[in-house]
């Protein structure tokens, strides 16, 4: 290993190498193509159409108020609660990337919610409960160990998908549906059925904690979203990653380890669902298997497609389907805002849904191209195609 | 002969696609009642000319008469309604269902509203009896082997569009002898039956069992129509590979390296090395600093060798020595770590990762190798990619240019750059220059026999036999799945021909 | 019966020796069938030992009338999995039509007017999704999610509330009960004769046309099929109409039974429907697979849940995670079964 690393360092150091080239440099693309090209450019646009709507139609949206030195507003509360689907968001992104989907995250939201619920629990075994003992502000297990079983917990079942997809050779929808089907019965297992309310007020801190004025969640979200990025682009993973996803046997061929990439994927994406389950439970005081975290994968997925991922996998990006997540919840409170009922938000998600479709369909990418190709011919510059 | 009319005239038909010039010119025809050859190598425009006939692709120029009447085939459905049907070797039939519905199917009959099974069984037996095969019809199709099902996928071109024209596109390479021998027969009768029939195929004592006349395309273009009583097996290898057995020798042949050193342990030792339906076992032994040559006809299992060589598949029988090493996990992964690379021959498929950039395609396998952690920064990344493309001469705008818009030859060597980037110590090439143009194929050429020159040991595997004659120390011909000759030193063409053509 | 319908055979050949050939081709041809028959009958039986209570023939009729809604969904959905898709949007179809239909019953519309009306809205629904899905690419699994959205959305737009059904026709369609001839003390109702029916329907659409075996070749090999010159785009669409039809009845049915209409209805049915499905011998990825199995796999999922009833202790959550757990099985059977026929 160490005699061809040596030589790889003695290959680059050849004639035709880094000295007589100097540092190299990217060439420049038009600010306007590389705006467009940016993976952000759609997600951000979605987001500035809906916030440009609330300007008009719903100007309190932008109120922020300050009680007890912390802030206060719909557009706090958008990132507030969008938090955990970011998160969710962010896993669901690798797992997509390399192909595959995950239908379990909000199951494993709905385990990891129980985790913590039944830790806090004072009641554990078969003590008669009281509710005097019930409704304590206290808990059973110390607090940094109910984190590592919440995370644990997540993260086992992302490896559980992991391996059925990597290693069973199932099909990804198809894997990660039985834990999907499953999932919340183990949740309601771990809790005895209960929706468990949560007294211990220590526990609140990930949801409804504010450091420096700002909801802990963004603090949380921030650091997933740092952590993700830096395994994914400080380590050769995320590259491995979209190689998978663009051409499994090409990558296959070339020596990748593509099953041990999509154990990653899977794995990361449960450990993301748990921490989002962590704060959910957190901020809603309570973890009813059956409801917390409904719906949240198809929102996630949604939220990637968002983010421009494809379905088929490939090339990702973290911070646009993070973004992708803010845009369905600015969307939901600017429903809520304007005044429609809540329940009647599903309809509305639907009408997003559709114009996210038609947006990504392979019919404005033709028109969106062709207004490209008249762009490349008054600038010849560009040109990409190029042949021997 | 000439009073036999043509079912099918082709005329001057070309097809470009960007890049390339897959049929230039090319006269075509298909007489009623014969069985009609089409040879040629990889590349030589076979299945761009049936993708003309059968409405897959559209021909930029040229025209087609079938019966005498000028068409045009708009889509492979329309070719079907004009009595064109194609029998693949991958059959497309639906295998779930039963072989009745797949013979009857579009057209099953009715009864009381619904579908009369044993009228639609008893037709599925009349139509499979027209061939002299009688099987259950009431069975899934999967349940009957490759040869039945090309026969399913015959017997429903002929009764649900009443095929005038039937294109066998390579239906004998899954096939064992007997199954071969049975879809002879059935071939025979329906020729009998004055149906013109295009056989495709690379196995060549097939053609002379069955063919009744041959035309040959290399390149894209037609070298000519024979039949197949005035056209010797040898003549038409030569006609095949474009070189005149007449005017033998007459290339000198360049070699690094003409002495050999026996003595020294190979790197690579494979002893009866075989997977069952792929490669029968073979002996192989390569040296450093050795260019190996493996010739054979397409299928002859040049690609199967490579496979099992770096573990793309692993073998069922013998054993495989790298560098004094038995090989016990068989993995790309692992043949990585050896220091044994492959450039497949799938360019496109196994090869590139098309969407991805000229660096990103280039450190790949090097990043593969040193795993998750030892990553690369952005700037080495560069430095590597920059110094392969100017190493290699990667014509390209720059190194993060996706893959997917250089021509062919910048893909080869991309590929071969990440490779290259490695350092491995045995570089197995397969087809490394096929489509790509004459200027790029001399450089990739000087480049293996400079990599040999740096010790380095080199399989490579080439349809074009003057190229493995020009570079090859050692030429080791597969045919049929087996070695078939082994050649050292100087060896003139025409031997080699020999060897592949099995008329030693 | 099964194997009859799904092997109508024109040869049988009464010698001893063919017969067992033929028992042994069937036998394997219908593994996963014959399985989820074999799994319903072991989990009846087991039930019936561990509950005497379970034994009386009434608790068979049960599953069929606590059932309904179910088996409705499941055999669109079967249709749709056989193609090669899926539909996510049968929950919301189940509630949008007890919601539509008894917000219109109190309008005072009649229902011999709602019940039609509410049929066509499943086609046309169907429909819509199907040509969304075909003509504009959309992955079926995103293109329905969306319709489960729409349709749940639009039924809190009808009613946030629940909505109660106090219309006649439908009372004496809940209430009436028929006994069942030959054995004493059974009964079912009016609305469980419907999934039955279509049942029935379902068997001659696989069987016995066009459309449904275009469905099976589609999703085996939807290239292969469009060469063969089948109508794959008419199928594909019309699958989707079909489970849209499916689900306004199962919805029509569902509201008779509860007498209600409520957008919170049938919350997560298409998760049961799929696992229904494919504990049915369905294969997920479409082209093997048979409607009467997910008869059965609705039979055992109401199995699951009589059993956890009449424990009493045991709570609803074993449901899931027994579903689950069966789901697994079952892939792991039909690879078993498909992948060795593929490779053997």
């Amino acid at each position: 290993m160490t005699e061809n690393l040596s030589t790889a360092k003695g290959a680059s150091e050849s004639p035709a190498s880094a000295q007589t080239m100097g540092r190299f440099r990217p060439p420049r693309v038009p600010l306007f193509k590389r705006v467009r090209e940016s993976a952000l450019f759609w997600p951000l646009a979605a987001l500035a159409l809906i916030l440009v709507f609330d300007a008009f139609y719903a100007p309190s949206f932008f109120r922020i108020e300050i009680q007890d030195g912390h802030l206060y507003g719909n557009l706090i509360d958008v990132v507030n609660n969008a938090a955990p689907l970011m998160l969710v968001a962010i896993g669901m992104t690798l797992v997509i990337a390399t192909g595959g989907i995950d239908l379990s995250v909000g199951a494993v939201i709905a385990i990891s919610a129980a985790m913590g619920a039944v830790l806090i629990n004072p009641a554990l075994g078969n003590q008669l409960i009281t509710n005097d003992i019930l409704t304590r502000d206290a808990t059973n297990t110390p607090l940094p160990l109910i984190v590592l079983a919440d995370l644990a917990a997540g993260t086992l079942c992302g490896l559980w998908n992991g391996f059925l997809v990597s290693r069973g050779r199932i099909q990804p929808m198809v894997a990660t549906l039985i834990l999907m089907v499953a999932g919340r019965g183990i949740a309601q297992l771990i809790t005895n059925g209960q929706i468990m309310t949560i007294y211990y007020t220590p526990y609140f801190w990930f949801g409804n904690g504010f450091i420096l004025g700002l909801p802990v969640a963004i603090y949380i979200v921030v650091g997933v979203l740092i952590l993700a990025w830096f395994v994914v682009r400080k380590t050769s993973i995320g590259l491995f990653i979209e190689s998978v996803g663009l051409n499994a046997k090409s990558s296959y061929y070339t020596g990748i380890n593509e099953k041990n990439v999509k154990l990653f994927a899977y794995t990361f994406c449960g450990f993301c669902g748990a921490i989002a389950g962590l704060i959910l439970s957190s901020n809603l005081h309570s973890s009813d298997a059956n409801n917390i975290g409904l719906n949240y994968e198809l929102d996630a997925i949604l939220a990637v497609v968002m983010g421009g991922t494809l379905m088929s996998g490939g090339r990702f990006s973290l911070v646009a389907s993070a973004i992708g997540a803010l845009v369905i919840w600015t969307f939901t409170i600017t429903v809520y805002t304007v005044g429609v009922p809540a329940n009647a938000l599903l309809a509305a998600k639907a009408v997003l849904v559709l114009a996210v479709i038609l947006l990504y369909s392979d019919y404005t990418r033709r028109l969106l191209n062709r207004f490209e190709r008249t762009d490349r011919k008054t600038a010849p510059s560009t040109d990409v195609e190029q042949r021997v | 002969m000439a009073a036999v009319p043509n079912l099918v005239t082709m005329k001057g038909i070309t097809k470009a696609f960007p890049g390339v010039v897959a049929l230039e010119d090319v006269d075509f025809a298909l007489r009623r009642g014969e069985i009609h050859a089409l040879m040629g190598e990889n590349g030589a425009g076979k299945s761009t000319l049936i993708k003309v006939l059968t409405g897959v692709e559209h021909p930029d120029s040229g025209s087609i008469e079938l019966e005498g009447k000028p068409i045009q085939v708009r889509s492979p459905l329309h070719s079907q309604e004009l009595g064109i049907s194609t029998v693949y070797q991958e059959v497309n039939l639906c295998t779930n269902i039963s072989v009745a519905e797949n013979i009857m199917l579009g057209r099953e009959p009715y009864r009381f509203g619904s579908i009369d099974w044993k009228t639609m069984n008893r037709s599925a037996k009349t139509a499979l009896k027209r061939l002299d095969i009688e099987i259950d019809v009431s069975r899934p199709l999967a349940e009957y082997s490759l040869a039945i099902q090309q026969m399913v996928a015959i017997a429903r071109s002929l009764e649900i569009s009443g095929a005038k024209i039937l294109i066998l596109d390579e239906p004998t390479s899954s096939l064992d002898a007997n199954e071969t021998a049975l879809l002879f027969d059935v071939m025979r009768k329906l020729k009998g039956e004055g149906l013109g029939i295009v056989f495709i195929t690379h196995f060549l004592e097939q053609v002379y069992r069955i063919a009744d006349r041959i035309t040959v395309l290399r390149n894209g273009k037609l070298v000519g129509t024979y039949d197949v009583a005035s056209l010797p097996r040898l003549e038409l290898v030569a006609k095949m590979l474009g070189r005149s057995v007449t005017e033998l020798d007459a290339m000198s042949q360049v070699k690094t390296q003409a002495e050999q050193t026996q003595a020294v342990k190979p790197v690579v030792q494979a002893n009866a090395l075989g997977l069952h339906g792929a490669l029968e076992p073979l002996d192989l032994e390569l040296h450093r600093g050795e260019v190996l040559g493996l010739a054979g006809l397409l299928g002859s299992g040049r690609t199967e060798t490579a496979n099992l060589l770096f573990g793309v598949d692993a073998p069922d029988s013998g054993t495989l020595v790298v560098k004094d090493e038995a090989v016990k996990k068989f993995s790309p992964n692992e043949s990585l770590k050896r220091g044994i690379a492959l450039c497949p021959e799938d360019r496109k498929a196994e090869g590139v990762v098309g969407e991805l950039t000229i660096r990103e395609n280039i450190i790949l396998a090097l990043q593969a190798r040193y795993g998750w952690f030892k990553f690369l920064d952005k700037q080495k990344q560069y430095t590597i990619a920059q110094e392969y493309i100017q190493l290699l001469g990667i014509v390209a705008p720059s190194p993060d240019q996706l893959v997917k818009n250089l021509s062919g030859g910048n893909q080869q060597k991309v590929i071969l750059a990440r490779w290259l980037a490695t350092n491995p110590d045995v570089l197995i090439l397969d087809e490394p220059t096929r489509g790509i143009d004459v200027g790029a194929k001399a450089e990739i050429q000087k480049l293996v026999l400079q990599l040999a020159a740096q010790n380095k040991s080199i399989v490579f595997i080439s349809s074009e036999l003057e190229e493995v004659l020009r570079i090859s120390q050692r030429i080791v011909v597969l045919r049929d799945h087996k070695k078939a000759a082994e050649f050292t030193g100087t060896v003139d063409d025409q031997t080699v021909m020999h060897a592949m053509a099995g008329t030693v | 019966m099964a194997q009859e319908m799904s092997q109508p055979r024109a040869n049988f050949n009464p010698a001893l020796a063919n017969v067992m050939q033929w028992l042994r081709a069937n036998v394997v041809r219908n593994g996963p069938l014959l399985t989820t028959i074999l799994i319903f009958a072991v989990a009846y039986v087991v039930g019936g030992q561990l509950y005497p209570a379970m034994q009386k023939p009434q608790v068979f009729f049960n599953l069929f009338i606590n059932n309904g809604s179910l088996l409705l969904v499941s055999i669109g959905m079967t249709f749709v999995i056989l193609m090669g898709g899926i539909d996510l949007s049968v929950g919301g179809m189940i509630a949008l039509t007890t919601t539509a239909s008894a917000a219109l019953l109190k309008m005072g519309v009649s229902p011999f007017v709602v019940i039609p009306l509410m049929l066509v809205m499943g086609v046309v629904f169907g429909f819509t999704q199907g040509s969304v899905i075909h003509f504009l690419k959309v992955q079926p699994f995103i293109a329905t999610l969306m319709g489960l959205f729409f349709a749940r959305g639009v039924a809190y737009i009808i009613s946030l509330s629940s909505i109660t059904i106090t219309d006649s026709f439908y009372k004496t369609l809940a209430l009436t009960s028929l006994p069942i001839p030959f054995i004493a003390n059974t009964y079912i109702y009016i609305p469980t004769l419907v999934a039955p029916i279509m049942l029935l329907v379902a068997v001659y659409l696989a069987f016995f046309t066009r459309f449904g075996r275009t469905l099976y070749a589609i999703g085996n090999n939807e290239q292969s099929a469009l060469l063969m010159g089948l109508p794959v785009a008419r199928t594909k669409i019309l699958s989707y109409t079909f489970s849209g039809f499916c689900s306004a009845l199962a919805g029509i049915v569902f509201s008779i039974s509860l007498l209600a209409g409520y957008g919170q209805f049938a919350t997560g049915m298409e998760l049961d429907a799929i696992a229904s499905v494919v504990m049915g011998g369905t294969l997920l990825t479409g082209g093997a697979g048979n409607v009467v199995g997910t008869l059965f796999g609705v039979l055992i999922y109401g199995t699951i849940v009589s059993i956890l009833q009449f424990n009493g202790t045991l709570s609803s959550w074993w449901t899931r995670i027994g579903v689950g757990v069966l789901t697994l099985i079952f892939i792991g059977i039909q690879s078993l079964f498909y992948f060795r026929k593929k490779h053997g």
